[in-house]
């Protein structure tokens, strides 16, 4: 069965390309394109992972995460952000906030799916 | 196509939104807009240019877009003031930012001083002095190796050739070294959605593992925290990799637990693990581990509802099937339910979320290729074409307009008619587009001629189709070259004259009964008449002694091989006048006028037709011929009468009409239909006003009726016919010709000056 990864990211080239690595590695993919939009397809939706941006309109990637992480129904859902560069302040706070991890952009489709593999059961 | 270079197109696409978005940000903070979403997202719009440009390798591109975005990160964390001159400097580094993502686009270069010197200027704002930012730059290129199990091999084969042996995956070799791992996981591994046993399963892909559990510290199951970690593990691991390979299996977890790697073959002394201990084969608890870890992963809704059971398991993954929120965080009102505050916390979220997303979803829209697009507009011009021919068959086959069938008829015409402005609508665009652009220019121009010039745009969302928008922007470009160019004084001049050192170039669009009405306005000198009135003298554009009204001097700038600037400055003299911006405008079926005040400066005002692909047009038939004339040139039709008409030699004749007089122009003569006059008294005469705003009228023997036609392009079928503008296919299957109005006046009256030349000539 394949599993179901939701990239929440507000720049649709990303979110074009994360499809296309994450639908070429047989993983099936839900979008949304801020943290607010983010919180809302969870309602419906119950993914393996979730992979998002940090800088986002309306609710950026932290205030994201902090969500995920209250709701019941998804609290232990792995979470990956995307960070541009290795900037240790933004994955601290990641971190603090609630983030299982981190892709460092630009990503390549084979690291994507590792980092994915890595906190996926 | 590739979808790389899909996805690449969709790059550019996006970066242009967010080009657009990010000058409106930073002439909103210029504005005195100093709200933080603003600020955030022009922060935003860098950032993912930056992000896009660095997943397809464009180097220059995120290398100045970083230096731009730390800039504008100082902003957003307050470190550096939004003063105008550090916005100023900004927005043209939005403009340098904007020529690299078209360079890149199009393959094209950029002047790299330029970029340079504004890459200098922006690490110049850091407070903290640029030195900083260089490093930012060089770990950019650093791409860490996130996880190495997946790419195993390659990487062995690289560690083959430093270490010379070599390995197989799994199983280590003689050279391998043995690891002592001890890990013990902190509550906050888990409620970060990190998981041993996943940890496990990649240590165990570095080499062999054995894994022991130190459940000393678990509790009492009265005491137990479903959300606590009471397990530390033991780990020995016979790899042929480094410790750093290691550290990476645990870079996510490395805050959240204590750890401890010692290389076994250094530290023989530190207490060698027992071979004795319980630890069963590692592989098989591995196994059993990502099993129960699937299970309660499958039916997690299950186990949020018996928290204990997860406890009951004993094992290293409370937090993964444990529902609440952390207990410690949330002080819950009502301690045995727990979920409820979590849940009740989670709601205003979500409903905050729901009104959110509502502003969201106000505009959705789709992307459609445009060829598609015109097609369809293509096949709804037949569809009208077609419907017109079926009323006139049913016409002519003698139906009473009573009939079904007519009545029919009459429901399809209008809802033909919904049709085709409902596809028009899809090709209308705002404006904006061509708007946004001329922020840029108006300060490079300013910049230019040293003149301090402010833009103010109204009407941006004014709707007009797309053809027309994309042959506005040079007309448009021109004219506001113009208007600072030569409209604008040079702030000296403008304190001198007692007005605001600043000047102000409006520009404006609204609809106005039907078509879209473009003003280009500046607060400037307004027009030189007298100098104007020279220049056209001394290039023989009129009698040395022409008398002139004003309105009459101000259109002399729109005749051909005008321009009034002294020298040819590096801004209008392009080659390019005002004459040229008058026929681009006339191509697009719009006329230009002209006002000006002295001292007070001058207004062009453009007016142009929605759409170019129909027309009102008023059918009319002129030597046997059908001819079609745009509606929006036709002021009034009348019949001339014997005592209005009056010939001025040869063949010119005038009508007054309200004791005006007109010129009088036969439409069949001036398209060489027929060489005798027509009669006037058998004639209908339609009253049209010309871009100048100067009147003639036109004479045509009959008027047919009036009609929406679906304009076809005789230059695209044919070629060029002069005083013709379009053709079009009317009710009947025939071809109709539409008539250029301002050419056929503006050649009679080349032919009117023509006789008058020659017969002052002879005198």
């Amino acid at each position: 069965m394949s599993k179901t990864i939701l990239t929440v990211d507000d720049s649709r080239t990303m979110r074009d390309m994360l499809l296309l690595a994450l639908s070429d590695a047989g993983y099936r993919v839900v979008q949304a394109q801020d943290g607010v939009h983010g919180l809302e397809v969870l309602k419906d939706e119950v993914p393996d992972v979730i992979v998002t941006d940090i800088n986002m309109p309306r609710l950026d990637g932290f205030g994201f995460i902090e969500g995920v992480r209250r709701d019941t129904k998804h609290r232990a859902v792995p979470i990956l952000v995307l960070t541009t560069e290795s900037d240790a302040e933004k994955k601290d706070r990641a971190r603090r906030a609630g983030a299982t991890g981190w892709i460092v952009k630009p990503f390549d489709p084979v690291k994507l799916v590792a980092a994915i593999r890595r906190v996926a059961a | 196509m590739d979808p790389m270079a899909a996805i690449k197109q969709t790059f550019f696409q996006e970066c242009e939104e967010q080009l657009a978005e990010l000058e409106a940000g930073l002439l909103a903070m210029e504005g005195g807009d100093s709200d933080s979403e603003t600020v955030n997202a022009v922060f935003r719009a860098v950032h993912s240019i930056k992000g896009g440009a660095g997943a397809f390798s464009l180097d220059d591109l995120v290398r100045f877009a970083h230096v731009f975005e730390t800039a504008l990160d100082h902003v957003r964390a307050g470190r550096l003031a939004a003063t105008p001159d550090v916005l100023k400097i900004k927005l043209r580094a939005a403009d340098v930012l904007a020529d690299l993502v078209r360079a890149a686009r199009d393959g094209t270069t950029v002047d790299e001083a330029r970029c340079k010197s504004l890459a200098d200027e922006l690490r110049a704002l850091d407070p903290n002095g640029g030195e900083e930012k260089e490093d930012d730059l060089s770990t950019l290129n650093f791409q860490p190796v996130v996880v190495r199990f997946e790419g195993l091999d390659d990487d062995d084969d690289d560690d083959a050739e430093d270490e010379d042996t070599a390995a197989p995956i799994v199983v280590p070799s003689a050279g391998a070294r043995l690891y002592n791992i001890h890990f013990r996981p902190r509550p906050s591994l888990y409620a970060k959605a990190n998981e041993t046993a996943l940890l496990f399963r990649d240590l165990k892909d570095l080499g062999k593992i054995k894994v022991k559990c130190d459940a000393s510290g678990l509790p009492l199951l009265t005491e137990l925290d479903p959300e606590g970690a009471y397990l530390g593990w033991q780990i020995e691991l016979l790899t042929d990799r480094d410790e750093d390979a290691i550290r990476d299996v645990f870079e996510f977890v490395a805050w959240d637990c204590d750890l401890e790697i010692k290389d076994a073959d250094e530290a023989e002394a530190d207490a060698p693990m027992n071979d004795a201990s319980e630890s069963a084969d590692v592989d098989q608890q591995v196994a059993a581990l990502l099993e129960l870890v699937r299970a309660s992963a499958a039916d997690e809704p299950a186990e949020t509802a018996a928290p204990a059971k997860s406890g009951g398991k004993k094992k290293s993954k409370p937090a993964v099937a444990a529902p609440s929120a952390a207990p410690k965080e949330e002080p819950p009102p009502m301690a045995e339910v727990v979920p409820l505050p979590a849940k009740q916390t989670a709601q205003p979220a979500s409903a905050k979320a729901a009104a959110a997303a509502d502003d969201l979803k106000a505009a959705p829209t789709i992307r459609v290729d445009l060829d598609r697009v015109d097609r369809l507009i293509n096949l709804v011009g037949e569809l009208v074409i077609n419907q017109a021919m079926l009323s006139q068959r049913v016409l002519e086959a003698g139906l009473a307009r009573a009939s079904a069938v007519a009545m029919g008829l009459d429901e399809l015409e209008q809802l033909t008619r919904e049709i085709q402005d409902s596809v028009m609508a899809i090709r209308a665009q705002p404006v904006k587009s061509v708007f946004q652009r001329m922020p840029r220019l108006v300060r490079e121009i300013a910049a230019m001629t040293g003149k301090s010039v402010r833009l103010v745009t109204d009407g941006e969302g004014t709707e007009v189709d797309k053809t027309v928008i994309e042959r506005l922007t040079d007309p448009l470009t021109h004219m506001i070259r113009n208007a600072i160019d030569h409209g604008v004084e040079s702030p000296e001049k403008r304190i001198a004259a007692g007005k605001a050192e600043e000047g102000l170039v409006r520009l404006s669009a609204q609809h106005r009964s039907g078509r879209i009405v473009i003003e280009v306005s500046d607060d400037g000198a307004g027009i030189n008449r007298p100098r104007v009135k020279e220049i056209a003298v001394e290039k023989g554009l009129i009698a040395a002694d022409a008398v002139l009204s004003d309105e009459e001097t101000d259109n002399l700038i729109f005749l051909p091989g005008f321009s009034t600037a002294q020298e040819v400055s590096d801004i209008s003299g392009r080659g390019v006048g005002m004459d040229v911006v008058k026929r681009s405008i006339q191509a697009l079926g719009g006329r230009i006028a002209i006002s000006s005040r002295p001292g007070q400066g001058s207004t062009f005002t453009m007016s142009l037709p929605l759409t170019l692909a129909v027309l009102d047009g008023m059918v009319v038939t002129v030597a046997q011929q059908t001819l079609v004339v745009p509606l929006t040139a036709i002021v009034e039709t009348l019949q001339p009468k014997a005592t209005d008409v009056h010939g001025m030699g040869g063949n010119a004749r005038v009508i007054s009409i309200r004791n005006k007089f007109t010129p009088l122009i036969d439409v069949g003569r001036e398209l060489s239909y027929r060489n005798t006059p027509a009669d006037p008294l058998a004639s209908v005469a339609l009253l049209v006003e010309t871009e100048g705003g100067g009147r003639s009228a036109l004479l045509v023997d009959a008027i047919q009726g009036q009609r929406q036609v679906v304009i076809k392009s005789l230059e695209a079928n044919y070629r060029h016919v002069h005083g013709i503008a379009a053709a079009t296919i009317l009710g009947d299957g025939r071809v109709a010709l539409i008539v250029d109005v301002d050419a056929v006046v503006a050649n009679s009256h080349a032919e009117a000056d023509a006789q008058d030349n020659a017969l002052a000539a002879v005198g």
